[in-house]
């Protein structure tokens, strides 16, 4: 307590000094007073009297030290000036000051971030309880390690395992919701009972799904999230027992869930509802579309749990061939499955940012190296003055400490910035798949990681100069050969690091290059159509309504006449598909009139409206477009593309021959009334697929897009879409308003480069800044050891363009060593990457010597700053160094 | 002229405390006049450690102190034992007694009846 107390008071004292300065001060005055009065009464002089009073109190100034030490912390005294000294020593250097700070806190900022990802998808578990004992539990086939169940097998598996405490099956999906002012698209979970039971997470409101709710007929209830309670349900309790319409079906609100809950392999739902029994995939056990999660009982390891389910599984094959043959089970930690994907790409970005900051420690060592180099005079003077060696190092700390405490906080700044720019380089429905990634931020475990990084930082910057200092003074003790030896292996060493700095920098440096020349390539790829001024929507129209064909053909007329109807709408079309979405959605045909050897001949099938190649701008090379009149009630006809006119009938005339599918069957049998240009009906980056294009009118379905053709911007349109479609009827389900621009370049495609491009071109530019700054700091360096030579080499008659030559010469071995090592470490990296290439090749020329250009002009500018100051010396001065 | 005694380690602060409790309120230069003739001049006392040490006891809160007017009529600091340094006084005079006392028995010449 007392002890306390009295530190207590000092450390005030600290902040208190000049009060406590003037204190004493009159105190030891009034004092002397006192006693030079008493020693004058003794019959003293005057003189002897002063000199007798000292005497007593031990001289002066030690006593007022002694009470000074008391009155406060001499420690915190001593740092306080040493951190005022730092401040003013790196004010006088602002460029070593704020490189060295810019360099530590890019090595900081790249690694915290990876990490933060690292820390949440990899090292945070699944948030539920006793997570090592949740597995995954899925099919195995030949082709697919994890393959979704048939609801039969489930039930099967689920009975008659001996290992699970419990087991429950999930799937993903979609709902269509009754609102008071329409339809609107919304995410569906669908789980057997115990599915909450078996995660461990109970609802945060009402009641969970019990079992004999999986029963037919008593399943129409559903759980709510958090936030479709929260924003459809304005967050009340009295939600529990109101009914909701999903896709036409009345249900009841039985639970919420809590608000942080989240299940990563299914992402966004807003509505869990009880897997029906009686549904049209789950009664056939060949219809695959579930995954289960189940609970190891105690003392039960996962091998032991797979082969009691393998062994399920084997007897079901068995049992039902027809349906089960070649389907195994597999028995994986629920973890893996959710993070497993992610692992590699992780821990190739945490290598590239461990490299990174590595890179930034040597680059920042280097420069505190050459800074000591200069201050040596001074530090040297300060020990002859009797500065302890602590105190020595206790001021090396301070300046560490102020340029760490800097660089970290810049450092965990940029990391932020970072973090949110590549969660926006993740596409939007990879993103609701990582829920885990929702709260990534700056958490107290990101923080600490980067506090960790400052403090491995601190030690290294406080240690370069302090073993700096003492070999130096080795070095003045030893004879004269010994000279510098320290500085010559130091400038070995850390030539050596520039060269693979320089060529990591340029192997990064043509990546981005190449990725961002694919990237352009890719999105000016030809499309075969007008994507400007084009606006597209998918519709989804309920099958009971619309059962029929007439009505649906009545609905698809109605929609493109009221679109058209929209001012700045030129004209609008129906598509079954978006062009730019995907090669798929394909039939397998046969051509009449020629013989057929079985294997099948696949090729895009399309369901579109009579406007549909005007509307998005596309040419007819031959024959005709549509008419509206198509009906079933006319002979059946068929547009094909150019790609399929010229594999199957090369040199003839393709308008009128028939083609039908495998069996020829005569329902199937159309004509082929036009030759279109191609349309970019797959990915940006996939080949042209033979495509066929059917009426719209004679195959009508409920589910399709429409594009039109605006006059104006067509973001001008995109609200009005929804609505014009919804007077028709209220429960017609709308989604997907979008530009056709922005429909193409916020593709999985466009995504996958563009993510590409900027991750690998942020490291570049990292990297990059390292590799200068490094040079800079060898070439600095290697001038400040040299400046005695170089003095005589100019008091001996050297130009100052000599001087100049020979500094940049040291310099332009460094750089064209690493540029060669890079480039040819980066056409030998890119032949491994062409696979993710587009439209480029791996020794793209432009890329390299652009690349190359770059690394040159940055090298000279960094080693010129150095060159010019080894030019700059006087003579006589260069001499008398050292 | 006879050897004085340098004052022992920790015994300064003792002499302090009890110097206040006998005369009440007294200046920096008064305590070291009276520890001084207390011992009957046999002990040495550096009147340069006696500062730091009556800081020490203020810091911890056995002594307070307050402006008032010395014989020569000037601004001094009159140091005053608080309820806090009694209490420290009469604890501290207590172990030192009892130390001397064994120490005393220690030393004391051997087969001498006690």
């Amino acid at each position: 307590m007392k002890r306390l107390r009295a530190w207590r008071m000092r450390i005030a004292g600290v902040f208190s000094r000049d009060r406590w300065n003037k204190e004493i001060a009159e105190e030891f005055e009034s004092h002397l007073e006192l006693q030079i009065s008493d020693n004058l009464r003794a019959g003293m002089t005057a003189e002897e009297a002063r000199r007798e009073a000292l005497m007593k109190m031990g001289g002066l100034v030690s006593a007022r030290e002694a009470y000074r030490d008391r009155s406060t912390v001499p420690f915190l005294e001593h740092l306080a000036s040493d951190l005022r000294f730092s401040v003013r020593q790196l004010r006088k250097r602002p460029g070593f000051a704020v490189t060295a700070v810019l360099v530590l806190a890019l090595g900081i900022a790249a690694s915290t971030a990876i990490f933060a990802f690292v820390d949440a998808a990899l090292i945070q578990p699944i948030p539920y309880p006793r997570p090592a004992t949740l597995m995954e539990v899925a099919e195995r086939s030949t082709l697919f390690p994890l393959n979704d169940l048939s609801f039969p097998d489930f039930q099967d598996w689920r009975r008659y395992n001996t290992v699970f405490r419990s087991m429950d099956a999930f799937a993903g999906g979609a709902f269509l919701l009754s609102t008071k002012t329409g339809t609107e698209p919304v995410h569906a979970g669908r789980v057997s009972s115990g599915f909450f039971r078996t995660l461990g997470v109970s609802p945060l409101l009402g009641r969970d799904f019990s079992a004999s709710e999986e029963a037919p007929g008593r399943n129409q209830v559903v759980m709510l999230s958090y936030a479709m309670w929260q924003q459809g349900f304005g967050g009340s309790r009295n939600v529990l027992g109101r009914r909701v319409v999903l896709s036409g079906d009345a249900y009841t609100v039985i639970g919420v869930l809590p608000e942080d809950f989240h299940f990563a392999p299914i992402g966004r739902v807003d509505f869990w509802s009880i897997i029906d029994p009686k549904g049209p995939c789950a009664i056939r056990r060949s219809c695959h579309d579930l995954f289960s999660i189940a609970r190891l009982k105690d003392d039960v390891s996962i091998p032991s749990a797979l082969a009691n389910v393998t062994s399920i599984a084997t007897q079901l094959e068995r049992q039902y061939p027809d349906s089960n043959r070649g389907q195994s089970a597999n028995v994986i930690p629920l973890a893996e499955a959710i993070a497993g994907e992610f692992r590699p790409i992780l821990m190739v970005l945490m290598s590239g940012a461990a490299l990174l900051l590595l890179i930034a420690y040597v680059n920042v060592a280097s420069l505190i190296l050459l800074r000591s180099e200069g201050r040596k005079r001074e530090v040297a003077v300060r020990r002859a003055l009797g500065a302890s060696v602590q105190r020595l190092v206790s001021q090396c700390a301070t300046e560490a400490l102020v340029l760490v405490a800097a660089a970290t906080v810049a450092g965990l700044l940029l990391a932020n910035w970072t973090m949110q720019m590549l969660m926006t380089l993740i596409p939007a429905e990879k993103l609701s798949g990582m829920p885990f990634l929702l709260n990534l931020g700056l958490d107290t475990r990101v923080i600490g990681y980067a506090a960790g990084l400052a403090l491995v930082a601190m030690i290294l910057l406080t240690a370069t100069p302090v073993l700096h200092f003492s070999f130096s003074e080795m070095r003045d003790g030893l004879a004269e050969g010994s000279r510098g030896s320290a500085g010559r292996a130091w400038r070995r060493i850390g030539s050596r690091l520039v060269v693979v700095e320089l060529a990591t920098a340029m192997v990064l440096l043509v990546g981005a290059a190449l990725f961002g020349k694919s990237l352009y390539r890719l999105l000016h790829v030809d499309l075969g159509f007008r994507a400007d001024h084009l606006a597209s929507i998918e519709v989804g129209a309920p099958d009971k309504s619309y059962a029929k064909d007439q009505p649906r053909i009545a609905l698809a007329r109605d929609i493109v006449r009221r679109l058209e109807a929209l001012p700045g709408v030129q004209s609008a079309a129906l598509t079954t598909l978006l062009p730019v979405s995907y090669n798929g959605d394909t039939d397998w045909i046969r051509f009449v009139g020629r013989p057929y050897d079985g294997k099948h001949i696949e090729v895009d099938e399309r369901d579109v409206s009579s406007e549909f190649f005007q509307t998005i701008g596309a040419t007819l090379l031959r024959g005709r477009y549509f008419s509206d009149a198509e009906d079933e009630s006319k002979p059946e006809v068929v547009i094909i593309n150019e790609t399929l006119a010229r594999k199957y009938f090369p040199g003839e005339d393709p308008i009128g021959k028939q083609i039908g599918d495998t069996n020829l069957t005569p329902k199937s049998i159309k004509t082929i009334i036009g030759v279109v240009e191609d349309v970019r009906e797959g990915t940006l980056d996939s080949e042209i697929w033979p495509a066929e294009y059917h009426p719209f009118n004679q195959d009508p379905s409920t589910y399709f897009s429409v594009l039109v053709r605006t006059s104006q911007k067509p973001e001008a349109v995109l609200t009005a879409l929804g609505p014009a479609i919804q007077q028709i009827r209220r429960d017609i389900g709308v989604r997907g308003e979008a530009t056709m621009e922005d429909f193409i370049s916020n593709s999985m495609t466009a995504y996958l480069h563009r993510s590409s491009a900027w991750l690998v071109g942020g490291f570049a530019a990292s990297a990059l800044l390292l590799g200068i700054v490094g040079l800079y700091g060898v070439i600095a360096y290697s001038v400040s050891q040299r400046t005695r030579e170089i003095g005589v080499r100019m008091a001996l008659g050297a130009e100052h363009r000599s001087v100049y030559r020979l500094i940049l010469r040291e310099a332009g071995w460094l750089a064209i060593l690493g540029i060669g090592i890079g480039a040819a470490g980066s056409i030998t990296g890119a032949v491994f990457a062409r696979k993710l290439l587009f439209g480029v090749h791996s020794w793209d020329l432009q890329s390299l010597v652009a690349t190359a250009a770059m690394l040159v002009i940055a090298s000279i500018a960094a080693s010129f700053v150095p060159a010019r100051r080894a030019a700059s010396l006087n003579p006589m001065d260069a001499l008398r160094a050292e | 002229m006879e050897s004085k005694v340098e004052v022992w380690q920790g015994t300064l602060a003792l002499m302090v405390l009890k110097t206040l409790e006998t005369m009440g309120p007294q200046h920096g230069y008064g305590i070291a006049r009276r520890i001084e003739q207390t011992s009957r001049n046999m002990l040495s006392l550096n009147y340069g450690t006696l500062y730091p040490a009556l800081l020490k006891l203020e810091q911890e809160g056995a002594i307070a102190w307050e402006w008032g007017v010395s014989e020569n009529n000037r601004r001094a600091k009159f140091y005053k034992l608080t309820r806090a340094g009694r209490r420290q006084l009469e604890r501290e005079a207590r172990d030192w007694a009892q130390a001397t006392a064994i120490l005393g028995r220690f030393l004391k010449p051997e087969g001498d009846p006690a």
